[in-house]
């Protein structure tokens, strides 16, 4: 039983998510390899990871997008050697991951949350109102892993990398055009410790820079959004924490008038400590929060602000 | 260009379920079911690209019980030309789905395949990135814009770090995210000519796809409950609990 992990990265860091899916694939109890399809840094830090035994490394410049056809033809020309496929359940994974399952003639067990045993599987369904159980029947498993549901694997290893992707036949049929991309010295939001969210309330994107940045920076934390407020273009699209956007779930959530759709509700309702600000004291959100403080937030935001001092 | 829209019936997005006792599954019985939302928003964007002259004729798909004729009917009501009904009881898994629209794509022939990046029932999010493998076919997922550009289709797509644009050679398939339209309501006198418009039916059975399920779906749960907490009168009482009695600041 040997499992691959495709790491995540954004050609500079390997991401947080790549981690916790390992720890998923070593709970499949067998060996645990890593593919880096992208820089060699990122490459050398995979090796680093505790539980990795090997790195698979693709430097192509093919990849350094991580388009779904080359990452999906490059991923099933290695796939005869593995019981087992997981990736992170980012927008990547959820690209290419499904395409490698179909080349496999496999059926995808997606965001899973839980391993119940080589083949069992914990995975929400409905926006999260319900956890399934699904036993996949596939000799081959190909996985996406709801990272937030895993610990990093602890202890550093020491893995020796090994370069792949030799005489891979690339399709050619997308290419990569631009990317616009939302540069931020806030931490990131999946692997933030603290996560303060707006909704449609807080009403322009002013007010968000003025009432929801500065607090954020005074406590280091990422800036979320319900998708009412991505919707009104207050935040980018990359902002949006639920059910279809990201899930997050950081030691002390702040939803601030945020009424609490159930489609938001999911993508937030595992973290430690909630707390809601919203001036309706019947917002859905009030009941999934440990505290609540009805309030305009216009008048509680700068007094947070001021009580969260130096 | 031709294209072809998939269109699945789900609980509607405002239904809460409710796990069923013997775990089971979720209870659907007398439950609101509706086109799912990102499948409605391929509707409409295939039916914007109708309107701009990019596009000729829009067939729309659905695979599920009888009834999902409702939702190809509300597509044709929103501006697509014509349907096809491929029943099939119980569930049928995106693996299956894929198969089936790679056969309905050898027949139709279409430019663009438009469908939703995911339905909300089941939350996988991977029957289109599996029709365009099964077809070798390009693919454009979480689109939130889509444009024609000679003989490509440029798609925007959102992703983890902000947007990502990318040219696709056609055939494509397209997913939709959130921003890509609003999808407008169908009017009354649509509606009623919707009702003219040519809807086939077929069984999934005639496909001669294997429909067997590759998951077993062991038991169905409710999720652990979050207790609601306690309401604080103050900013300061609740800086004082978050730092004193949580101990997240």
């Amino acid at each position: 039983m040997t499992a691959l992990v495709i790491a995540e990265h954004d050609g500079e860091h390997l991401s947080d998510a790549t981690a916790k899916t390992v720890t998923a694939a070593t709970k499949l109890g067998g060996d645990v390899h890593v593919l880096v399809a992208g820089p060699d840094a990122i490459a050398q830090a995979a090796s680093k990871l505790g539980g990795v035994t090997k790195v698979l490394h693709a430097g192509d410049d093919a990849y350094a997008k991580q388009l779904a056809e080359p990452m999906a033809a490059l991923i099933v020309g290695l796939a005869g050697d593995y019981d087992a496929i997981l990736a992170p359940a980012g927008t990547d994974g959820k690209n290419f991951l499904p395409r490698v399952a179909a080349l496999l003639d496999v059926m995808q067990i997606s965001a899973i949350t839980g391993v119940e045993g080589p083949d069992t599987f914990l995975r929400p369904i409905y926006a999260g109102n319900a956890v399934a159980t699904v036993k996949s029947s596939d000799a081959k498993k190909v996985i996406t892993v709801q990272a937030t549901a895993f610990e990093a694997p602890s202890g550093e290893g020491s893995a020796p990398v090994e370069p792949v992707g030799e005489g891979v036949e690339l399709p050619s049929v997308s290419d990569f055009v631009a990317e616009e991309l939302t540069h931020s010295d806030r931490p990131e939001l999946q692997g933030a410790k603290i996560v303060i969210s707006g909704g449609r309330a807080l009403g322009s994107t002013e007010n968000f820079e003025e009432y929801i940045f500065p607090i954020a920076d005074k406590i280091g934390a990422a800036v979320g959004a319900s998708r009412a407020a991505v919707d009104a273009g207050y935040v980018p699209n990359d902002y949006q924490v639920g059910q279809t956007g990201k899930v997050v779930a950081p030691d002390l959530y702040i939803a601030v008038g945020i009424s609490g759709a159930i489609q938001h509700l999911a993508g937030m309702k595992d973290s430690k400590v909630i707390v809601a600000i919203n001036k309706d004291e019947e917002a859905p959100i009030f009941s999934v929060a440990d505290y609540g403080l009805v309030a305009d937030l216009f008048e509680a935001l700068p007094k947070l602000k001021d009580a969260l001092g130096a | 260009m031709k294209v072809l829209v998939p269109v699945k019936r789900v609980v509607d997005y405002n239904v809460k379920v409710r796990v069923k006792p013997d775990q089971s599954g979720v209870d659907l019985a007398n439950v609101k079911m509706s086109m799912n939302p990102f499948d409605e928003i391929a509707v409409e964007e295939a039916v914007r690209l109708k309107e701009a002259g990019t596009v000729e004729e829009i067939v729309v798909v659905s695979i599920g019980p009888e009834k999902a004729q409702d939702q190809i009917r509300q597509a044709l009501a929103m501006g697509a030309d014509r349907g096809l009904l491929i029943t099939a009881e119980g569930e049928v898994e995106s693996l299956a789905v894929a198969k089936l629209l790679k056969a309905v794509c050898e027949e139709e022939k279409p430019d663009v395949v438009l469908l939703g990046k995911q339905a909300i029932d089941d939350d996988r999010n991977q029957t289109g990135q599996m029709l365009a493998a099964l077809m070798g076919w390009s693919q454009g997922t979480f689109a939130s814009k889509v444009e024609k550009d000679g003989d490509k289709l440029h798609v925007t797509r959102e992703v983890d770090g902000g947007l990502q644009t990318i040219a696709l050679s056609l055939p494509a398939v397209v997913t939709t995210d959130l921003r890509l339209n609003e999808p407008r309501y169908a009017s009354l006198p649509n509606i009623m000519k919707a009702k003219k418009k040519p809807l086939d039916k077929k069984a999934a059975s005639e496909f001669g796809v294997d429909l067997t399920p590759r998951l077993e779906t062991l038991k169905v749960t409710e999720p652990p409950k979050r207790e609601a907490g306690i309401k604080v009168e103050s900013v300061e009482e609740l800086v004082d609990k978050l730092k004193n009695e949580a101990g997240v600041l």
